[in-house]
C-alpha cells in the first residue's frame, strides 16, 4: 500500500522532510501537485514515488536511487542534476529538462522543451516526441535520445555525450557533427529505448556527436567562440 | 642609461605596457589570459580615512576594553547559520584553479582563525571539506561536480551570478592545469582547454532564482543558509533581487576581485569599483528593511584591517579575500624570484594562474609544484595574516570608540577624493560635501 499525501493538505515542505526521513515508507502516491515546485527533490532512498497531476520546476531535482513518476506535465528543471534512480515523466517537459544530471534514467513520454540535457554529465535522457533549441548544449557525458524531431543548434559546443535522433534535427549547433552509427550504438540505443518503454526500432536513428575542434583555444576557432 | 634621464618620454596613452600588449595580440593572434584583477589604479579604501575619537567621541582602551568581532552569517532563513570569530571569510577559489595543497591550507587556515572557507568552480574535495570547519559549497552555472552529498555535508550554499573580475563572463580552466583529478571531478576529458558557462543551465532571471534557492533549500532541509554571489554591476538592484529571491547572504564581488583565467580585456573593464558598489549595496539593504538581516559580504581588493573596518563602516557584514589569501599562503613570493623570472614575470607582478607553473605550488596542478606547498605551515602563514587582519581592524575600531567591529559606521569616515566622496556617499575629508547628495 503506498503512503498518500495530498498536497491540498499538506505543504511540499512536509512531503519532502518526509521523504529524505530515514526508515520511512516505500511507495508514494502524491495527489493534487497542481503545479508545485520542488516536488520530491533531494530524495537518497530507492523510494517509489508517483505523483498524480502537474508539477512545476525542479520536480525529482538531485534525485538519488528513487523512481519517480509524474503523471501529467513537468515544469523548468525536472531532474535536474540527478544522480541515479529514474524520474518519468508521462506528459511533456518544460526547458531545461535533465539539466547536468550525472546519472540515472530520465524518461519523458511527450515532448521535452529547450535546453533538454543542457550541460548534461553522465545522466541519459529519453524524449518520446520533439526537444527544443539548444538541447545537449556543451553535454559533457550521457546519452540523449529523441524519438522526435530537435530543434535549433542540438548538441552545441558539445564535449563527449551521445546524442540519438531519429526524426528531423533543425540545425546542429557549433562542433556538434553527424556520426556513424555502428553496432555498439546500436546495441545502447536499444538499451535505452526498452529502459524507457520504448519500442522505436533503433536502425531508423542517427546519431551525433562532438567534432572536438574547440577542444583548445585556437586563432582559427574565433568564429565559433 | 634611463631614457628618461636623457629626455625622453614615455606616452601616456600608448605606456610600455600597451605597447607590449599591442606586439604580443600581433605575434600570437589570441588575447591574453591571465590571473589575478584588474591592476588599473581605482578609487579604493584607501581613498577613505577614519576619523578616530575626539571631544565628541571617546576611545576604548587598546588591549583593555573588549572590541568583539564575531558574525553571524545567515540568520534570515537557515536553520543553522554560520557563527563566525572574525569578520573577513576566505572566497571561492577552485580546485583546478588552485592545488589541492593550497585548497587544504585555505581550510586550516580559515578554521584556525574562526572563519569560513569556500570551494569553487570544480567541486567540493576531501581535504578542504576535512579541514575546514566552516565550508560554503558554490553552486555555479557549470555545477561541475555538484551533488546533493556534498551539498548536504557544506555549511553554507553560495550560488554564484558572477565574479567581480568578470561580471558576465564564465569560466576557463586551460588544458594543462585539467589533469585526471581535476578532469573526472569535472567529468572533462583529461588535457582539454575547459569552458564552463556564464549563465545557469536551469533558471533565468530573479523569478526563477526564487524557485531555485526553494529547490536548494528543500533538498537541504532547510538547515543551510544560502548566500548569492554577484559581481559588482548593477548592484543596487542586483541586491535588491537577491533579497526578493530569498537570499541569506548577498556577496558583492568588485572589479578588483581576483581571478583564476581571465582575459585581461575582460578584467580590466567590466563592472565598478567595490567602492562604488559597496554603497548601492547598502542602500538596497536599507531600503527593503533587512540591512543587518540579509547580511551582506563584500569583498575585491581587501588587503587587511584598513579596508576591512572601512568596509564595515560603509555597511557590509563582512568581507571576503582570495588573492590577499594566496598571498599569504605564499604567492609572490620574493624566494621564487629567479624562477618567476624564467616564467616571464617576477615576484611582486606574477598573475599567470592560467598557467599551472606556479613556482610557489599555489595555481598548479603539478605534482612536484604544488608538494613544494606545505599545508601546514601555509595554513599556519593564513591564520597568521587573518589574525593581523582582525587585529588591525580592532585597533581602528577601538579608536572610533566602538566595543564591536559591527558597530563602526559610515559617520566614521571621510575621503580624500572627491571621486570617492561621491561613491562611498562620505564627506570630502574638511568639509560636510558630499557629492551628489540629495539628488
Ligand atoms: C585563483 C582564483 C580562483 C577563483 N575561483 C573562483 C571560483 O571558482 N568561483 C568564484 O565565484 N570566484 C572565484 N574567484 C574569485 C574570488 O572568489 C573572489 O571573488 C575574489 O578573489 C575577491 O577579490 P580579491 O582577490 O581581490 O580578494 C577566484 C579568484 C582567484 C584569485
Amino acid at each position: 500500500m503506498a503512503t498518500l499525501i495530498d498536497l491540498v493538505e499538506t505543504p511540499v515542505r512536509e512531503l519532502n522532510q518526509a521523504l529524505h526521513t530515514p526508515g520511512g515508507a516505500d511507495v508514494w502516491r502524491i495527489l493534487n501537485p497542481r503545479g508545485a515546485h520542488a516536488v520530491a527533490c533531494g530524495i537518497r532512498e530507492g523510494l517509489a514515488v508517483d505523483i498524480e497531476g502537474h508539477v512545476g520546476y525542479y520536480c525529482a531535482g538531485m534525485n538519488q536511487r528513487a523512481t519517480v513518476t509524474v503523471h501529467g506535465n513537468a515544469g523548468t528543471g525536472v531532474a535536474e542534476n540527478m544522480m541515479s534512480g529514474t524520474v518519468r515523466v508521462r506528459g511533456n517537459a518544460s526547458q531545461s529538462a535533465g539539466a547536468t544530471g550525472h546519472g540515472g534514467l530520465l524518461a519523458i513520454d511527450g515532448d521535452a522543451s529547450a535546453r533538454c540535457g543542457i550541460s548534461m554529465k553522465g545522466v541519459d535522457i529519453v524524449v518520446g516526441g520533439d526537444v527544443g533549441h539548444m538541447s545537449a548544449f556543451m553535454g559533457q557525458a550521457g546519452r540523449l535520445v529523441v524519438c522526435g524531431d530537435a530543434g535549433d543548434a542540438l548538441g552545441d559546443s558539445l564535449y563527449e555525450a551521445r546524442i540519438y535522433v531519429r526524426g528531423s534535427v533543425k540545425s546542429l549547433g557549433a562542433d556538434c557533427v553527424e556520426k556513424e552509427m555502428r553496432d555498439e550504438h546500436l546495441a545502447e540505443l536499444a538499451e535505452l529505448l526498452k529502459a524507457a518503454e520504448r519500442d522505436e526500432d533503433p536502425a531508423d536513428f542517427r546519431r551525433y556527436g562532438s567534432a572536438r575542434t574547440l577542444y583548445h583555444f585556437k586563432v582559427d576557432n574565433l568564429t565559433a567562440y | 642609461m634611463e631614457p628618461a634621464s636623457h629626455g625622453l618620454r614615455e606616452s601616456a596613452t600608448f605606456d610600455r605596457a600597451t605597447i607590449h600588449a599591442i606586439q604580443r595580440a600581433a605575434e600570437t593572434g589570441i588575447y591574453d589570459i591571465r590571473g589575478w584583477g584588474a591592476k588599473r589604479r581605482l578609487p579604493h579604501f584607501d581613498d577613505l580615512l577614519l576619523l578616530g575619537a575626539s571631544m565628541s567621541r571617546y576611545p576604548l582602551e587598546g588591549y583593555r576594553e573588549r572590541c568583539d568581532t564575531d558574525v553571524v552569517l545567515g540568520t534570515r532563513h537557515a536553520k543553522h547559520p554560520l557563527r563566525l570569530s572574525t569578520p573577513v571569510t576566505i572566497a571561492g577559489m577552485s580546485f583546478g584553479a588552485l592545488s589541492a595543497q593550497a585548497k587544504e591550507a585555505l581550510g586550516r587556515g580559515a578554521s584556525e582563525a574562526g572563519t569560513s572557507t569556500t570551494t569553487g568552480d570544480g567541486g567540493m574535495t576531501p581535504e578542504e571539506r576535512g579541514h575546514s570547519k566552516h565550508l560554503v559549497y558554490q553552486y555555479l552555472p557549470s555545477r561541475y561536480g555538484m551533488n546533493p552529498d556534498d551539498l548536504r555535508a557544506a555549511d553554507a550554499i553560495e550560488v554564484v551570478l558572477g565574479q567581480g573580475a568578470k561580471p558576465g563572463g564564465g569560466g576557463m580552466l586551460l588544458g594543462q592545469k585539467i589533469t585526471e583529478r581535476v578532469a573526472g571531478m569535472r567529468t572533462l576529458p583529461v588535457g582539454i582547454d575547459q569552458r564552463s558557462a556564464c549563465r545557469h543551465p536551469d533558471w533565468t532571471g530573479p523569478d526563477d532564482l526564487a524557485i531555485k534557492i526553494l529547490e536548494l533549500r528543500e533538498i537541504t532541509d532547510w538547515e543551510k543558509p544560502i548566500y548569492v554571489k554577484v559581481g559588482a554591476t548593477r548592484t543596487y538592484y542586483d541586491v535588491k533581487l537577491a533579497v526578493h529571491a530569498g537570499a541569506d547572504v548577498v556577496v558583492v564581488d568588485g572589479m578588483q576581485g581576483g581571478t583564476a583565467a581571465t582575459q585581461d580585456v575582460f578584467i580590466e573593464h567590466v563592472g565598478i569599483p567595490t567602492l562604488a558598489a559597496l554603497p548601492q549595496a547598502v542602500r538596497a539593504l536599507q531600503e527593503l528593511g533587512v540591512h543587518r538581516e540579509v547580511q551582506l559580504i563584500v569583498s575585491g581588493g581587501i588587503r587587511g584591517g584598513a579596508d576591512m573596518a572601512k568596509a564595515l563602516a560603509l555597511g557590509a557584514d563582512a568581507v571576503a579575500i582570495g588573492t590577499a589569501a594566496l598571498i599569504a599562503l605564499g604567492d609572490n613570493h620574493p624566494k621564487y624570484d629567479a624562477e618567476y623570472r624564467r616564467l616571464g614575470s617576477a615576484a611582486g607582478y606574477f598573475d599567470d594562474y592560467q598557467d599551472g607553473r606556479d613556482p610557489a605550488g599555489i595555481s598548479t596542478q603539478d605534482e612536484e609544484l604544488a608538494a613544494r606547498l606545505d599545508p601546514v605551515d601555509a595554513g599556519r602563514r593564513l591564520a597568521n595574516f587573518l589574525r593581523v587582519m582582525t587585529m588591525e581592524a580592532q585597533t581602528l575600531a577601538r579608536a572610533c570608540g566602538k566595543a564591536h567591529l559591527l558597530h563602526l559606521e559610515p559617520e566614521d569616515l571621510v575621503a580624500l577624493t572627491i571621486e570617492s566622496a561621491a561613491m562611498a556617499r562620505v564627506p570630502l575629508a574638511g568639509t560636510n560635501w558630499i557629492p551628489g547628495a540629495g539628488l
